[in-house]
């Protein structure tokens, strides 16, 4: 059976020579976590099922110090990697591919520019293309969500259950749901999200945003039907380990890989 | 001495992975599209995604990765074992043609592509390759197509309506999921693999 997968996020600040991981609450509010491949590692160790580093610099200069990361984990790292963060063609993806990276997410190049989605699934396959959305409520009380691009900074209008839909008929092969009013709370996944997207897809779907604790994971996998769940502020400061997390899921039915 | 292993190079994907997997396990591991290298190996890697269409990267080696899969201990990986069968639905180019039996789009009520963590159904529990592995250990798989049924099969996958995920004759082997993304358990099939090197 397929099982259940736990993602430790790490977003890279890479302004510093070696990166730094950082966790933020709702997309402000930055604090420092540790090295990415050392964090990397570590989360391998104990259990993660895959790794993702998004680049929150948004700069060219990053681009080395991404390529850098990424060789320096897979020398230790025996899981699928993800890269994402400032991948804006299918020339920026093979340098991360080259460098080992297993997938790339596409956010906002991809709103902006929705054909690059065909073109990297054609360049690579469907499997190596992750379309990462940060969606927000929209506060007219229709209950409907909206895509936002630049780290959760400019609303794009873009309504996400239709976004998530063309990405998939475009060839991604999976989506990254990150609710930006969840992001760092601990309260819990955005559940109606999630299964609304997971719903209207036939491509897996990540959970992101707001998971406090092991419950908010289940509930991610029974009520939000997801097929994933990224942990980031969670892991980073020491809540809770992944194998402890682990343990607990697979108590509660949910086939997990030890 | 370090038995020397070519994981070969024809323009199919991700070849760091796997070649820094081997590396940490003790070989000297060497990303080659040379025939002599090839031919000169003490075991043969031949990792790869997409489909058969990839067989054009293997212009000038094909010879020499046959005659490696025949002669000495062979691993082919995800579309490096896909390559072992004769056909594809999906290409009009033809595999190595070594194993019989062609590769189908998967089918059942599952999505497609099949990727993730799954676990084995194990056929041979006595195959080399397999020693340590139970069936409650997940491995990592991402595929659309696969051969569904091989007198060669040891393991096999329950996804969809099944398909196989593992295959050996001899010293040829092949495994449809990624043990260089696999974990420990997947480290565990790579070192089963070297440890049949002579």
């Amino acid at each position: 059976m397929l099982a259940k997968r736990i993602i430790p996020c790490l977003d890279c600040d890479l302004s510093v020579p070696e990166g730094r991981v950082v966790k933020g609450k709702q997309f402000k509010e930055i604090k420092y976590a540790g090295v990415p491949w050392e964090l990397a590692e570590k989360y391998y160790l104990d259990g993660a099922d895959e790794i993702v580093f998004l680049d929150i610099t948004a700069s060219s200069d990053a681009r080395e110090t991404m390529v850098n990361v990424i060789e320096k984990t897979c020398e230790k790292v025996f899981v699928p990697i993800t890269v994402g963060g400032g991948i804006r063609s299918v020339a920026d993806a093979r340098k991360v591919f080259n460098a080992g990276a297993d997938k790339v997410a596409v956010n906002t190049a991809a709103l902006l520019n929705p054909k690059l989605i065909d073109e990297l699934a054609e360049h690579f396959g469907s499997q190596a293309v992750v379309v990462a959305i940060d969606a927000k409520k929209e506060a007219n009380g229709k209950g409907g969500y909206e895509c936002y691009t630049h780290g959760g900074r400019k609303p794009t209008g873009i309504d996400a259950i239709e976004w998530a839909k063309e990405c998939a008929k475009r060839g991604a092969g999976e989506i990254l749901l990150t609710s930006i009013d969840r992001d760092g709370t601990n309260i819990g996944y955005e559940l109606e999200l999630t299964r609304k997207v997971v719903e209207v897809t036939n491509i897996p779907v990540i959970a992101s945003g707001g998971a406090g604790n092991t419950e908010h994971i289940a509930e991610a996998f029974t009520k939000g039907k997801a097929d994933a769940a990224l942990l980031a502020g969670m892991l980073h400061f020491n809540k809770l380990k992944i194998k402890e997390i682990k343990d607990d899921l697979r108590k509660k039915g949910i086939a997990i890989r030890e | 001495m370090k038995p020397k292993i070519a994981v070969v190079d024809y323009e199919a994907g991700n070849l760091k992975s796997i070649t820094k997997a081997l590396l940490k396990l003790g070989a000297d591991a060497k990303i080659t599209k040379n025939a002599r290298e090839i031919e000169a190996a003490d075991a043969v890697v031949l990792p790869g995604v997409g489909s058969y269409a990839r067989m054009r990267g293997m212009k000038g080696i094909e010879a020499a990765v046959k005659k490696a899969a025949q002669e000495k201990p062979f691993l082919g990986i995800c579309l490096g074992m896909q390559l072992l069968f004769e056909e594809s639905e999906e290409s009009k180019e033809k595999g190595f043609g070594l194993m019989k039996g062609k590769l189908e789009k998967l089918k059942g009520k599952v999505k497609i592509p099949h990727m993730g963590w799954n676990n084995l159904k194990i056929v041979d529990r006595k195959n080399p390759l397999l020693k340590g592995i139970s069936e409650e250990d997940y491995f990592y798989f991402v595929h659309s197509y696969a051969v569904l049924k091989s007198r060669e099969e040891i393991a096999r996958c329950e996804y969809g309506n099944g398909f196989v995920a593992a295959v050996a004759r001899g010293k040829m082997f092949g495994v449809q999921f990624h043990p260089e993304k696999s974990g420990e358990k997947g480290l565990r099939i790579l070192q089963n693999f070297l440890d049949m090197i002579e």
